[in-house]
């Protein structure tokens, strides 16, 4: 080996070591495209209850007025509903993270992947924890709201992984903007955010980085 | 040529050192069991080039117990930073050099 092969080679290594000492890199793009698919499910079975119970087309119907009961009970079965999809979207996420981190070598439960956890966490929890404000308050920015801070935990957690989850956090920034316009869609914009754009961006970093 | 090769660092010439030091440029406390995993090193061998940049004051170190299990962690020092960012300068003019 010349002196120029061992320096190159002493390069690769301390670059290496740089980004594998301070960020999670084993995320991976199938986490992506099912939490997308539990999240479009999630969006259809909410957009069926709605409209079970609300009957849009027919205004005169004793079904057009519900009661406050029935609006009550919808909701609970909407937050319900939500939970559980929420639930399995992160289960989901999480399994084939795990699998591509045990394949790598990385940990999901070490000091690296727990630093992004946790500035992932930070605007989540805040978010979580304002929209509780909002069900009370106002309902139709609830979709808009977790849009945006979603894509800003994102965007806080993107220095700790790969660098490109980045530019799924604006997308879901600038798309919780635009939903913010449009009251009474929310549920709409929120399937495109969780669901498409997670199918999307999971598809193509499958692709590009994993095969 | 040869004053290009004096620009590197006598003390980062062991692999072993430069990836201690490169994993300390990017993070703020490292443990020495991460840093073990990391680099794929042993105890021994290790803890004879951390002392090695301690001694030079490349690096600081800080003893704690988690419990009874005694923990220690690896910080960079501002002379390790200007050293290890020299060292890499000094790196990059040799390449460019023998390009």
């Amino acid at each position: 080996m010349t002196e120029i092969d061992k320096q190159l080679s002493d390069l690769r290594q301390i670059r290496q070591l740089m980004e594998r000492s301070s960020k999670f890199i084993s995320l991976s793009g199938l986490s992506g495209i099912s939490a997308g698919i539990i999240a479009l499910i999630g969006a259809f079975a909410a957009r069926w209850r709605i409209h079970d119970v609300l009957d849009f087309n027919n205004v005169v119907s004793y079904k057009a007025i519900p009661s406050f009961e029935i609006l009550y009970s919808l909701m609970y079965e909407l937050i319900l509903l939500a939970l559980i999809t929420l639930i399995l979207a992160v289960l989901a996420a999480f399994f084939f993270t795990n699998k591509k981190a045990s394949e790598r070598g990385e940990s999901l439960f070490d000091s690296i992947s727990m630093r992004m956890l946790v500035n992932l966490a930070i605007p989540l929890v805040t978010g979580g924890l304002f929209c509780l404000f909002l069900l009370k308050e106002n309902i139709s920015l609830i979709a808009p709201a977790m849009l945006i801070f979603y894509g800003l935990a994102l965007i806080n957690g993107s220095r700790y992984t790969v660098d490109h989850i980045r530019y799924l956090g604006m997308a879901e920034i600038a798309l919780g903007l635009v939903a913010g316009l449009f009251p009474g869609k929310g549920l709409l914009f929120w399937a495109i955010g969780f669901g498409v754009f997670h199918i999307i961006y999971g598809a193509v970093m499958y692709y590009k980085l994993e095969r | 040529m040869k004053n290009f090769i004096s620009n590197l660092n006598k003390a980062f010439e062991n692999r072993l050192r430069l990836g201690i030091m490169s994993i300390l440029i990017t993070n703020e406390w490292v443990e020495f069991n991460t840093m073990k995993e990391l680099l794929d090193a042993t105890d021994g061998n290790l803890a004879s080039h951390i002392t090695a940049l301690e001694k030079i004051e490349y690096l600081e170190v800080r003893k704690a117990f988690i419990g009874k299990k005694p923990n220690t962690s690896f910080r960079i020092t501002k002379e390790g930073k200007k050293a290890f960012k020299d060292h890499i300068d000094g790196l990059e003019q040799l390449i460019k050099k023998s390009i």
